[in-house]
């Protein structure tokens, strides 16, 4: 590699301070760097820095979305677990952990425009708010608002060996209380895909006996079905997408009300179960799931 | 809060970004109109009689420079000051292109690149983020190889124009800006392509410096220099 350096003159002018290229060509390694090298040393240094911290917020977001898809599927045990209460709880226990997931992620980002690093974490957050949400409405039956998401992601140090373990931002002065705030889009986003699990739950609800938690899902789903359409276009296209499959789901919902109600009465309680079995593999079919 | 309540919000939350982007994309509509300006005025250093107007052209492009900062404050005021990642992929494009028409200038007159902070200065923004509406190393360092691929390409119009000299002090240059560039660990993104690209200009002029120097017209160039 041959390097082709200026002949070591830092001349400082007021816009640069880089010395004039050499009119005889010369191989040499020049003690010390020029002035252009160094700079990109230090660029070097910066990118490296914020690659490096932009991956570990991909790594929280991974980890995120994995703990809450798997409170997704526990919750979903609920329906036919007898110790509701119990599953509810450890739902909890779940939820608490991604949050101290999402602590660190805020931590990382204390200095920082979160918008720099958004798609490092956007599906994570997308995730816990599908699986908060649903949790919610299992145990509320209504909709949680992006506030109450926000206000649980509200972060205080807690003792002080936590305030030793932050020697990121050292040389900053440390806050004592830092959040995270799920933006509005991936909280639509995060509740459309709620949509979809609502829809899950409303067929096999009816597989346990259930038939009246399909007809407060028909309802609830509506209502969101209704909200999504108001926001129409003026959202961003990727939630504008997630429209489409939202419909579907509410189809489906809507379609196994109809099918409690109109056969409900002849089908003895126990074989309702069978009916919708065979409509769930076709869905799971539809669906492209194994 | 009912559903229809939340969902009213957030509707117009959405909205009131919507209003925030359609302000940004007129003020780089005039950025845009300003780059082009001053790109039309500096392409016609590439001509031959263009290589003895140069102080004038980067005087004049200095000028434009001054039109360029007027619509930057502008741009500053549209949206909240610690929202600019938010929003920097309405600007970037063009901020790219006047850090490279910055870099060109710099070049033409002192044959130095010019540094982040320079670039900063003659577009009226910070170097830091810290300090308010900056420019990001990324789209620095996309203009610094804009203005490499426009070397090379001045290089062969310098030996067509008759200035023998021009090249070689142009390779001295790319080839240093080659090695900064080696420096750095890039990730697979837009500015990754853009310095696969810096190796097919080094090559090019490199080609331009061989075949003044089997033909000795580079040592006439040395010669004329004297």
């Amino acid at each position: 590699m041959v390097y082709l350096i200026g002949s070591g003159g830092f001349r400082k002018r007021k816009h640069d301070n880089f010395p004039h290229g050499q009119r005889r060509e010369e191989k040499e390694n020049v003690n010390p760097p020029s002035a252009l090298m160094t700079s990109f040393k230090s660029f070097q240094l910066e990118l490296d820095t914020r690659h490096d911290k932009y991956e570990r917020l991909v790594k929280l977001s991974r980890d995120i979305t994995i703990e809450s898809k798997r409170t997704i599927f526990l919750l979903h045990r609920f329906t036919s677990a007898p110790n509701g209460e119990e599953i509810l709880n450890e739902s909890e226990v779940k939820l608490d952990a991604v949050r101290r997931k999402i602590k660190q992620v805020a931590q990382e980002l204390i200095g920082e425009d979160m918008y720099q690093f958004h798609r490092a974490i956007s599906p994570g957050l997308q995730e816990y708010v599908e699986a908060v949400s649903f949790q919610y409405f299992i145990k509320t039956r209504s909709l949680i608002s992006v506030e109450e998401i926000n206000k649980q992601l509200i972060f205080t140090v807690e003792d002080r060996e936590e305030t030793t373990n932050m020697t990121s931002n050292s040389h900053d002065k440390q806050p004592h209380t830092w959040s995270l705030k799920v933006t509005p889009v991936d909280y639509l986003l995060g509740v459309a895909d709620l949509t979809g699990e609502l829809m899950r739950l409303c067929i096999s609800s009816v597989g346990n006996g259930d038939i009246d938690t399909p007809f407060e899902l028909s309802q609830f789903l509506r209502q969101i079905y209704d909200g999504f359409t108001f926001i129409g276009n003026t959202g961003p296209y990727e939630v504008s997408k997630k429209l489409y499959t939202l419909k579907q789901s509410l189809a489906k919902v809507e379609n196994a009300c109809y099918t409690l109600k109109v056969r409900g009465s002849e089908i003895p309680k126990h074989m309702l179960a069978d009916v919708f079995s065979s409509k769930t593999e076709l869905i799971d079919q539809e669906e492209g799931l194994p | 809060m009912s559903v229809s309540e939340m969902f009213a919000a957030l509707q117009g939350a959405l909205g009131q970004d919507q209003d925030i982007r359609e302000e940004i994309r007129k003020v780089v509509q005039a950025l845009e109109q300003t780059a082009r300006e001053i790109l039309t005025l500096l392409q016609g250093v590439h001509q031959g009689p263009g290589f003895q107007h140069i102080p004038k052209k980067c005087q004049k492009a200095r000028e434009h420079f001054g039109t360029v900062r007027t619509q930057m404050e502008s741009l500053k005021t549209k949206f909240p000051a610690d929202q600019y990642y938010r929003f920097h992929e309405h600007w970037r494009f063009v901020l790219q292109r006047l850090v490279f028409l910055a870099a060109f200038v710099v070049y033409l007159e002192s044959e130095t690149l010019v540094t982040r902070e320079a670039v900063a200065e003659i577009l009226g923004i910070e170097a830091d983020r810290e300090r308010g509406f900056h420019l990001d190393i990324e789209d620095y360092l996309s203009g610094v190889l804009t203005l490499a691929s426009e070397l090379a390409r001045l290089a062969v119009n310098s030996v067509t124009a008759g200035d023998y000299a021009r090249p070689l002090r142009i390779s001295t240059f790319i080839n240093e800006l080659d090695s900064g560039f080696r420096l750095l660990n890039l990730k697979n993104d837009s500015l990754r392509k853009r310095y696969d690209g810096l190796k097919y200009d080094v090559k090019k002029i490199e080609e331009v410096v061989y075949d003044l120097s089997i033909r000795g017209l580079n040592k006439e160039a040395a010669v004329g220099e004297k």
